[in-house]
């Protein structure tokens, strides 16, 4: 019943959404402007409906309902609450009804509540959001249908991947998604903005907080991925260029560089066509990922084939949306100039450069991720991995790090270099300093080194901005700038500590055995059996000792999972401030000595960190934004009542 | 089977080990989605480890090492894409990325000149 009232909910968004489409594009001519008004009511019912259908799927998973195919297939009734809720959008079907559930429901939100564009603008708006998500109902509607029931019904389920039950997981791809369609809001904003000729500092304020909220949750989304990774896979590293991971690096890059550049045309109202291509670049970012992974392209060209009704659907979807908007620039751009000038040495220059640059790692992160998708279509494989991504990217990445720095200082349209030289002396010196004393003392790798040498100059310099400023008067967008180039230098910080300075030890001990690691010392103490609700686990005991401080007790685990059966090792770590310790229980050898990893990971949790805190700045960002916006509309609103007591 | 020797034990010199390290870093593990031979569990990556580790005991240099996996796996085993009449285009991305960049940034900047 649940099932089908569902589908049901879905069908019917899907024919709002067509009317949403049609409404809004026959709204913009002079004809149908009667019809203008009903677009917006029914992008309201449209989400709700969405977001119905999606509640009745969580319901499924939530009652382990069997007779429904996707549940039988990815659920099982012995799995603790929280995870079959999670199992909603931890499979195929499911996360693409998540899709086209968030992208209703923010489409409906702009509806209700974004009044500051023209309305023919919103029209045009609207109607590219319906436009997009119309495909996106089609492929669940045709090609992925999440209610489809099995007859008969199975005893139990086949249960949730193991590596994938896990309480970071459970919110890693919802966050994800949230960021992806926020996105597609945008992406709708540059396509109305376009269709109207109305591009300007008014579209972009009101583009700019989708922007901040989607780029935020990207970041939040990303770091907690990486952390995943890092904690999950057993074995310390946290990025790793997999394409899952690039597809999510590639809507970031594009989603930071528009954020940028939004903040350009809000306020100085300049690079107007630019921003509107950065509106397009990222959200198709957004898709080339979805593509990536949902088509199951990346296993294999040949597992594709195999399959290819998905993955030819979401592609084609791909290039209708994106080569229609491309199309839609192209034919307008020539309409839309550039706006205002400024001179090479100016606050626009250097956000200009560092689009620039995020655009290029763009680039090259999409040409590794693609390339070997394309020399397997010629019959070779070949892998692109990080020895050629690390290099690539810090092309680009180490300029770009420089112009971080350096840019807020300048003002906006025209500045001097001698201006702001002795405010980035000292900055300068701590680098070049750290940088000779590291190369100098140490054996240490180019590139960590040179993020070593960045890292605290960046972190100084991203705090200038504030310097002769009063405090409680500075305004939260700045705040969130300055907190955001912060967390970017502690991340970096920590992955350059990472490289540069981990300690590993691999061996098989008896219990008894003390190793050492780092700092560490650790005694394996024993090895014992443990059970949980769907799992059974060895476990042992490991106590650890920093220098020659208090016994700390560590519980690594190599757990067995019978639904499906699938062995996992389950890391324990140690977190100090000054980094990490990490141990992995292996299998036992013949000889009944225990399989051990051990890590000293120095600073390596500044890298989330600095995440948090980059993702932090977009919050701060986001609140300035959004409550002078707040502001602005109360004042007005006040104006217009007193005029209209005048009038009386 | 036991795991071979040195697929989960380190070689006692640390020069040595370093540089099996950072030579397994870069192979990949031919059974995993994406993962390097340095971390990962399957038995094949073992297997590989054992072999990097002891070829390097023995004095070989990584990158002949490299050249033998590669003859004996494919290309597919090597994270370091070899410059080949296949893969040229990737090695020319970041000369043409480069390229465009200067392309867009000065245009940009001589029409800020004029202002």
């Amino acid at each position: 019943m649940i099932a089908e009232f569902g589908l049901a909910a879905l069908w019917l968004a899907a024919a709002l959404t067509a009317l949403q489409l049609l409404a809004g594009s026959l709204g913009l001519s002079a004809r149908g402007a009667v019809l203008g008004g009903v677009v917006r009511p029914v992008a309201v019912v449209q989400g709700a409906l969405a977001l119905l259908a999606f509640l009745s799927l969580m319901a499924l998973f939530a009652t382990t309902d069997l007779s429904v195919k996707l549940v039988a297939e990815n659920s099982h009734s012995a799995k603790p609450l929280i995870y079959k809720l999670a199992g909603t959008w931890g499979n195929h079907e499911g996360s693409m009804l998540l899709w086209v559930t968030v992208m209703g429901v923010a489409g409906a939100f702009v509806a209700l509540v974004e009044r500051r564009l023209p309305e023919p603008t919103m029209l045009a708006t609207l109607a590219g959001q319906a436009f997009v998500s119309l495909g996106f109902y089609a492929f669940l509607l045709l090609a992925s249908n999440p209610f489809e029931r099995l007859s008969p019904a199975p005893a139990e389920g086949h249960g949730l991947n193991p590596l994938l039950q896990d309480p970071g997981l459970a919110f890693h791809p919802p966050t994800l998604y949230l960021g992806y369609v926020g996105l597609s809001v945008a992406f709708s904003f540059a396509v109305g903005a376009l269709v109207t000729r109305e591009v300007g500092p008014a579209f972009a304020r009101t583009m700019r907080p989708w922007v901040l909220g989607a780029w935020l949750l990207l970041t939040l989304g990303i770091t907690a991925g990486s952390y995943w990774a890092y904690y999950d896979l057993g074995w310390g590293g946290w990025w790793f260029w997999d394409p899952v991971e690039n597809a999510s690096l590639m809507p970031w890059l594009a989603a930071t560089a528009l954020l940028h550049s939004a903040g350009v045309l809000a306020s100085r109202n300049a690079l107007r066509a630019w921003t509107v291509m950065l509106g397009v670049i990222a959200f198709s970012m957004s898709m080339v990922g979805t593509f990536l992974v949902r088509s199951g392209i990346l296993t294999s060209v040949h597992a594709f084939a195999i399959d290819p009704l998905r993955g030819t659907f979401i592609l084609g979807l791909l290039a209708i949306d994106i080569g229609g908007a491309l199309l839609l620039f192209g034919l307008r751009a020539g309409t839309v100039t550039e706006g205002k000038r400024f001179a090479v040495v100016s606050r626009e220059s250097a956000l200009v450069f560092n689009n620039v640059m995020l655009t290029s790692i763009l680039g090259i992160v999409l040409v590794g991720t693609l390339y070997p998708l394309l020399t397997e279509a010629f019959g070779e494989k070949v892998s692109v991995g990080p020895p050629y991504f690390d290099p690539m990217a810090a092309l680009f990445a180490i300029p770009m790090l420089i112009v971080v720095a350096i840019g807020p200082l300048l003002r906006w349209r025209r500045d001097r270099f001698g201006r702001i030289g002795a405010r980035l002396i000292a900055p300068a010196l701590l680098a070049l300093g750290t940088g000779l004393v590291l190369a100098l003392t140490t054996y240490i790798a180019l590139l960590p080194l040179l993020g070593l040498a960045m890292a605290p100059a960046v972190a100084v310099a991203s705090v200038l901005p504030l310097l002769g400023r009063e405090l409680r008067r500075t305004p939260l967008p700045v705040w969130g700038m300055v907190v955001a180039h912060f967390g970017l230098a502690v991340a970096l910080f920590g992955m350059a500590c990472d490289s540069a300075f981990t300690q590993e030890r691999l061996l098989a001990a008896r219990v008894g055995d003390t190793v050492a690691v780092g700092p560490w010392r650790v005694l394996l103490a024993g090895v014992a059996p443990v059970a949980g609700p769907n799992w059974t686990a060895l476990q042992a005991e490991m106590q650890a000792r920093y220098n020659n401080g208090g016994t700390v007790v560590l519980h690594p685990q190599s757990r067995t999972f019978w639904a499906p059966p699938q062995t996992t090792s389950v890391s324990a770590l140690r977190t100090r401030w000054n980094g990490q310790l990490y141990v992995v229980l292996g299998e036992e050898t013949e000889d009944g000595r225990w399989q051990l990893r051990l890590w000293w990971k120095p600073f390596v949790t500044m890298i989330w960190g600095g995440g948090v805190l980059v993702a932090l700045g977009g919050f701060l960002a986001l609140i300035g934004r959004v409550a002078s916006d707040l502001r602005r509309i109360v004042a007005r609103d006040k104006i217009a009542y007193r005029r209209g007591r005048q009038g009386r | 089977m036991p795991p071979a020797p040195y697929a989960y034990r380190q070689l006692d010199d640390p020069r040595l080990e370093a540089k099996a390290e950072a030579l397994m870093e870069t192979l990949r593990c031919l059974r995993c989605q994406s993962q390097s031979i340095a971390d990962s569990d399957a038995p094949i990556a073992g297997d590989m480890r054992n072999q990097v580790r002891l070829r390097i005991a023995a004095g070989e240099d990584p990158e002949a090492i490299r050249a033998w996996l590669i003859q004996r796996y494919g290309d597919y085993v090597s994270y370091r894409p070899r410059l080949t009449r296949l893969t040229w285009p990737l090695f020319a991305a970041p000369l043409v990325l480069l390229a465009l960049a200067a392309l867009l940034l000065r245009r940009r900047f001589r029409k800020g000149d004029a202002a």
